[in-house]
């Protein structure tokens, strides 16, 4: 990419990016303040500060490396499990600090679920990949096991496909299929935020386009933050937008602001430069 | 696995006729040896010879308290060792990384425990078991010392198969909110268990063969043990003793070495099929 070598770009990096005040009086689901991330030494994303607004879908895009993943990672305390992780900040959910010590980790997963680049069902029963959460967050009445597995797989467009095999490996699904399962499986325990970490990179165009009508489908009942690398497919899904740029070894959140504002008019060169890559 | 391309250039042909010759010189003695202990041995197994008790020094008679024995000091050395093992490979592999010094510690005293010779092995059993915990000679001294002896082997395999289960899954079960408890048990250990039960056939092979090591924990008398208290004699030992120590004792001693590869041969298949089955069914229900 040229303008990573484009020094009159680095000027551009703001000190301390803050959201134009105009999207600020929207109610944000997750609130993250003042963020920051590191492994020892080595700062992944500098501070920054990012509502993600309610019931809307908001995207997440920069290059490789800034830290658009770790900073999903952080949300619901994966980063806990990484050796020396350091984390400062934070992260307001029902305005309750997801970071604090007290934070109960089994129901803030509940609450915000998390879709991975590849598709990882369980080798197990498409039945026992329902069954296994739903059971560790309490779900024991088997009328209501099987109530809370058909309406998830009907949400994602699955049920068709797979109602008579429930009882089949899920291993045996499609790469789309799969994807499909996992954001059943996480819709099955009733969240109220989605984060999605590239969730169509591994999976073809066909795939991709049904993925990308189940999260239109989404909006408004859950709350959601995709990390894309595509850009058209931000400009297809996204409400909100917020771009992320690798800067002096660490990433720096630059812009926040409505999908048609960063596309069509950003304030920022770097973002302008970013996002007409697309057409470059 | 893909098969790599092969031409016919001359270190490739070379390559390939001494795999095979490898291959075949592998399969040519276990062959030999099964044909020879089943000629040597096979006339001798009756129904009687399975159920009776051993004469004259094991010269006649049959080998039945020796299978007793030999069952009970593997099941009880499995009973021990298994819980153990399984709990150690889950420590190491769930709970530790290679980077801590604790885990080093443990994984290095693995790796000497599992070459520590078994003469060496029978007497720190004679010593610990038999004398400090006045178990006597005894099967259940005998089955610990066993314990023992495989626990490396069972721990070091276990958690290779738990550490080959790629991470993506214990990270989903996590961002599922599974508790620890629950992926351990409900998602890695069965995805585990081929490698668990490679790991006790690995095991079982090992307790059986044992002579050395229960010379000097279980004993050698030839009836029939009465408790686990008792002391008893494995097929190894017998085996042992008819070729080493009693003239005239050949016949009866291929006999028993043929029994005893059979039921090697048994527990073996019985646990590959299972765990194929398992492979196979991927823990769907039907």
């Amino acid at each position: 990419m040229s303008i990573s070598t484009t020094h009159s770009h680095l000027k551009a990096v703001p000190e301390n990016y803050k959201s134009p005040p105009g999207i600020d009086k929207l109610s944000a689901y997750i609130n993250i303040e003042n963020l920051s991330l590191s492994y020892g030494k080595q700062t992944v994303f500098e501070p920054l500060s990012l509502p993600i607004y309610q019931n809307h879908i908001n995207a997440l895009i920069g290059p490789s490396g800034c830290g658009k993943s770790s900073l999903l990672n952080t949300i619901v305390r994966l980063t806990d499990y990484q050796n020396n992780a350091n984390v400062k900040g934070q992260i307001h959910v029902n305005s309750e600090n997801v970071l604090d010590d007290s934070t109960d980790l089994i129901s803030l997963r509940q609450n915000i679920g998390m879709i991975f680049q590849k598709p990882m069902p369980f080798p197990m029963s498409i039945r026992k990949n329902f069954e296994l959460p739903l059971k560790e967050h309490g779900v024991k009445n088997k009328d209501e096991l099987e109530y809370k597995i058909e309406a998830a797989l009907k949400d994602v467009g699955l049920w068709d496909e797979v109602s008579n095999r429930l009882h089949q490996s899920a291993t045996q699904l499609s790469g789309g299929q799969q994807q499909r399962l996992c954001i059943a499986r996480i819709l099955a325990l009733q969240p109220k935020a989605l984060l999605m970490d590239e969730p169509c990179s591994a999976l073809d165009p066909i795939a991709t386009k049904v993925i990308e009508e189940l999260i239109l489908n989404l909006k408004g009942k859950y709350t959601i933050l995709i990390v894309t690398h595509n850009l058209s497919q931000a400009k297809r899904v996204a409400d909100y937008v917020a771009f992320m740029w690798y800067h002096q070894g660490h990433g720096k959140l630059i812009e926040h602001n409505y999908a048609d504002v960063i596309f069509n008019n950003p304030s920022n060169p770097i973002t302008t430069a970013y996002v007409q890559g697309l057409t470059e | 696995m893909i098969r790599l391309p092969t031409n016919h250039s001359f270190p490739d042909r070379l390559l390939k006729l001494f795999s095979w010759f490898c291959g075949l010189l592998l399969l040519f003695f276990f062959i030999y040896l099964f044909l020879d202990i089943a000629r040597q041995g096979l006339s001798q197994i009756t129904f009687n010879f399975l159920t009776t008790d051993p004469m004259n020094a094991g010269r006649a008679g049959g080998i039945a308290p020796m299978l007793v024995s030999t069952l009970l000091l593997l099941t009880l050395c499995l009973l021990v060792s298994l819980p153990i093992g399984i709990a150690s490979a889950i420590y190491l592999a769930e709970y530790t990384d290679e980077t801590q010094w604790f885990a080093r510690i443990i994984q290095t005293n693995l790796n000497v425990l599992a070459s520590v010779p078994s003469i060496v092995m029978g007497l720190f059993g004679y010593a610990f078991f038999v004398v400090a915990l006045g178990l006597g000679f005894s099967i259940l001294a005998g089955a610990l010392t066993l314990a023992c002896m495989v626990l490396p082997l069972l721990i070091r395999n276990i958690e290779d198969s738990l550490r080959n289960i790629p991470d993506e899954y214990r990270i989903n079960a996590t961002a599922l909110g599974l508790s620890r408890y629950r992926t351990i048990f409900q998602i890695l250990l069965p995805m585990a268990a081929r490698g668990i039960l490679l790991a006790v056939i690995l095991s079982i092979g090992r307790a059986m063969a044992e002579t050395a090591a229960l010379l000097y924990t279980s004993g050698y008398v030839s009836r029939m043990p009465e408790s686990i208290l008792d002391s008893g004699r494995s097929l190894s030992v017998h085996i042992f003793d008819l070729s080493m120590n009693v003239p005239g004792g050949e016949q009866n001693a291929y006999a028993s070495a043929f029994t005893l590869i059979v039921l090697l041969l048994m527990i073996n298949i019985t646990t590959l099929s299972l765990s194929r089955k398992i492979q196979k069914g991927a823990f769907s229900e039907h």
